[in-house]
C-alpha cells in the first residue's frame, strides 16, 4: 500500500474526478450524468435536498456497490477497476453512527486501522495524533457508548484520518449535533483543507453549513444544477445568498 | 497489499469478535448454558426413551448423554453461525458494515476473515463445553479431542458460510427470529444430532431422506467420528462441498456488480 506507487496513473491526479455518472434503481434514476471534480485542498459542499441523490453517490464513491455509467477516479484510479488503490486513499464519515458501543475508543480505532493493513506501531501513533486532535485523548479507553453523539462524531472523524487519506468523505456529518459539536466538525475539516491539503466533500442538506469559501455543488433530483466557488454561483442565479441562488435553481421555495 | 496486509485485516477482524464475544458477558452464558441444559436435563429424560444401539464410530453401548454431546457442539456452532448473521445485518443497520467494506482489501477475503473470528470463536465455545461435559461423564479418549479440532474447523467454517449468506439475503434485523424458525431448528431437528440415522429410517423413510441431504447431519457425524479418533469420509466430503457452495453464495451476495447488495441498494 505504498502511497507513493510508482505506477500511480500520475502523480498530478486529481483527488477526486467523478464523470457522467448515472446510476438507477429499476426504474428511478437516481443519478443522472454527474460531472464534477475536486482538486488538493478544496473544500466542497455538496448541497441537496432528502432524495437529491447524495447517499447514492457516497454509496458509489465507496464502493457499496458498482456504478452503472460514467467514471470514478480517485487519484486516478478507477473505483471499479482498482478499488482497492482507490480506498485506500479515501477517508469516510457515514450518516450513520459506525462506531462500536461495545468497544472502547482506543478498540474502535484500533479496528479499522487493522482493516486498512497498518502495523500496529504506526496505527498507535496515527490514533494518538489523531485523537488529540479533536480532544478526545482523556476518553481514550472508555465505551464508545458513554460518549455523547457529538464526541462520537470527533472520533469518526479521528477514525476516517487514521490511515492517511488525501481525501475526505463526509456524508451529512453533523445530523443531530449540537451547534458547538457542529462548528467543532466544520473547523476541523476546513483546517484539514487549509493547512494539510486534504480534499473534503461534504454532503449537506443545511445551507448555513455552506460558507463562502467553500466550493458548492448542487445537487437537485440525481442532477448537478450549479457548482463552483460559492461566490460565483451566487452571481451567476443572480441571486444575494447561496439560500437564495438554492431557491432559484431548485425552484422549491419555502412557502 | 501484500501479504502482510492480509494478515493484520485478518487479525483485526478476529480480535474485534472475541472482544464483542468476551463484553457480551450474557452472550457467552447463554451460548453455553444452553446446550448445557440439553446434556442435563433433556438427555437425561430421554436416556430411558431411547435406546441406542452399537454404532460406529462407538465401540460398545454408550449412554444416550454421550450420543448427543456430539450434536449439541453442532448446536453451539450452529448458533454461533448464525448469531454472527445477526450481527453481520445489525451491523449493516448500524452502519458498521459499511465500516467492514470500506477497507481496501477485496470483499471476498473480509467475508472470510469474518467466517474465520466465527469458527476461532465457535471453537472455543466448543472445548468450554466439552470440558464441562467431561465432569458429567462425556470422557472421549483423550486424542479425541485433538482429532476433533480440524472437524469443529471445517463445519464452523461450513455453518458460517452459510450465515454469511443468509446474512446478505435477509432484509430486516427482527427476521432473526425467522432464521431461528426457518434455518436452526429445521436444520437441528432434521439431521443426527438427537437421535442415530437408523431409527428416523424406522420410523419416517421420507424425514430420513431429509436427515440425509441436511449438510448439519454432516456436520454433526464429522465431529462425532473426529471425537473418538475417526475419520467420516463421507461426512467430510459434504461438509467441504457444502462449504464451497455457500461460500460462493455468500461471496456472491456481497458482489458490488452482482450481488443482492445492489439490487437492495437506493436509500430509503
Amino acid at each position: 500500500m505504498d502511497r507513493s506507487a510508482p505506477n500511480a496513473p500520475n502523480s498530478e491526479a486529481l483527488p477526486l474526478v467523478v464523470e457522467k455518472l448515472s446510476h438507477a434503481f429499476g426504474q428511478r434514476q437516481a443519478l443522472c450524468e454527474v460531472s464534477f471534480e475536486l482538486e488538493r485542498g478544496d473544500r466542497a459542499m455538496l448541497l441537496g435536498l432528502n432524495g437529491a441523490g447524495k447517499t447514492t453517490l457516497f454509496s458509489l464513491i465507496t464502493r457499496l456497490y458498482n456504478h452503472r455509467g460514467g467514471s470514478i477516479r480517485i487519484f486516478g484510479w478507477e473505483i471499479k477497476q482498482k478499488p482497492s488503490e482507490a480506498l485506500a486513499r479515501l477517508g469516510v464519515v457515514f450518516q450513520l453512527p459506525t462506531l462500536d458501543p461495545d468497544l472502547s475508543v482506543a478498540q474502535n480505532l484500533f479496528y479499522h486501522a487493522a482493516l486498512h493493513g497498518l502495523p500496529h506501531r504506526e496505527a498507535a501513533a496515527r490514533i494518538k495524533r489523531e485523537i488529540e486532535r479533536v480532544g478526545l485523548a482523556d476518553r481514550m479507553h472508555e465505551k464508545a457508548r458513554t460518549l455523547s453523539g457529538g464526541q462520537r462524531r470527533r472520533v469518526e472523524i479521528a477514525r476516517a484520518l487514521v490511515h492517511k487519506p488525501r481525501m475526505l468523505l463526509l456524508d451529512e456529518p453533523t445530523v443531530g449535533l449540537d451547534i458547538a459539536s457542529r462548528q467543532f466538525l466544520l473547523d476541523h475539516v476546513r483546517m484539514l483543507c487549509r493547512e494539510e491539503g486534504l480534499a473534503a466533500l461534504w454532503a449537506t442538506h443545511l445551507i448555513d453549513e455552506v460558507d463562502s469559501a467553500a466550493r458548492v455543488i448542487v445537487l437537485h433530483r440525481g442532477r448537478i444544477l450549479a457548482q463552483g466557488p460559492v461566490p460565483d454561483v451566487v452571481r451567476d442565479a443572480n441571486a444575494a445568498s447561496i439560500r437564495e441562488a438554492f431557491d432559484s435553481l431548485t425552484g422549491e421555495r419555502r412557502e | 497489499m501484500t501479504p502482510v496486509h492480509y494478515y493484520r485485516c485478518l487479525r483485526g477482524i478476529v480480535w474485534r469478535e472475541g472482544l464483542r464475544f468476551v463484553n457480551q458477558r450474557g452472550r457467552f452464558v447463554a451460548a453455553l448454558v444452553r446446550p448445557l441444559v440439553w446434556l442435563v436435563i433433556f438427555a437425561a429424560g430421554f436416556r430411558f426413551v431411547l435406546g441406542v444401539s452399537i454404532i460406529p464410530p462407538y465401540q460398545t453401548y454408550i449412554p444416550y448423554e454421550e450420543y448427543i454431546a456430539p450434536g449439541l457442539i453442532g448446536m453451539i456452532q450452529l448458533f454461533q453461525a448464525m448469531q454472527s448473521t445477526l450481527s453481520m445485518v445489525w451491523d449493516r443497520e448500524m452502519g458498521s458494515m459499511r465500516t467492514l467494506l470500506v477497507s481496501p482489501l477485496p470483499r471476498w477475503f473480509l467475508l472470510v476473515s469474518k467466517m474465520v473470528a466465527t469458527v476461532a470463536v465457535a471453537v472455543l465455545q466448543s472445548y468450554v463445553f466439552l470440558g464441562i461435559a467431561y465432569f458429567w461423564g462425556i470422557q472421549p479418549p483423550p486424542i479425541g479431542y485433538l482429532t476433533v479440532l480440524p472437524a469443529l474447523i471445517l463445519s464452523g467454517m461450513m455453518l458460517s458460510a452459510l450465515g454469511l449468506f443468509i446474512s446478505s439475503a435477509i432484509r430486516q434485523l427482527e427476521n432473526f427470529a425467522g432464521v431461528m424458525n426457518f434455518v436452526i431448528f429445521p436444520m437441528f431437528f432434521a439431521s443426527s444430532a438427537l437421535y442415530p440415522l437408523w431409527t428416523v429410517r424406522e420410523a419416517n423413510q421420507k424425514l430420513y431422506y431429509l436427515c440425509m441431504v441436511n449438510p448439519f447431519t454432516h456436520a454433526v457425524e464429522l465431529v462425532r467420528f473426529a471425537l473418538y479418533e475417526q475419520f467420516n469420509g463421507e461426512a467430510c466430503a459434504v461438509v467441504v462441498g457444502a462449504l464451497l457452495v455457500f461460500m460462493a453464495l455468500a461471496i456472491l451476495g456481497y458482489d458490488p456488480g452482482r450481488g443482492l447488495i445492489v439490487r437492495r441498494g437506493g436509500p430509503e
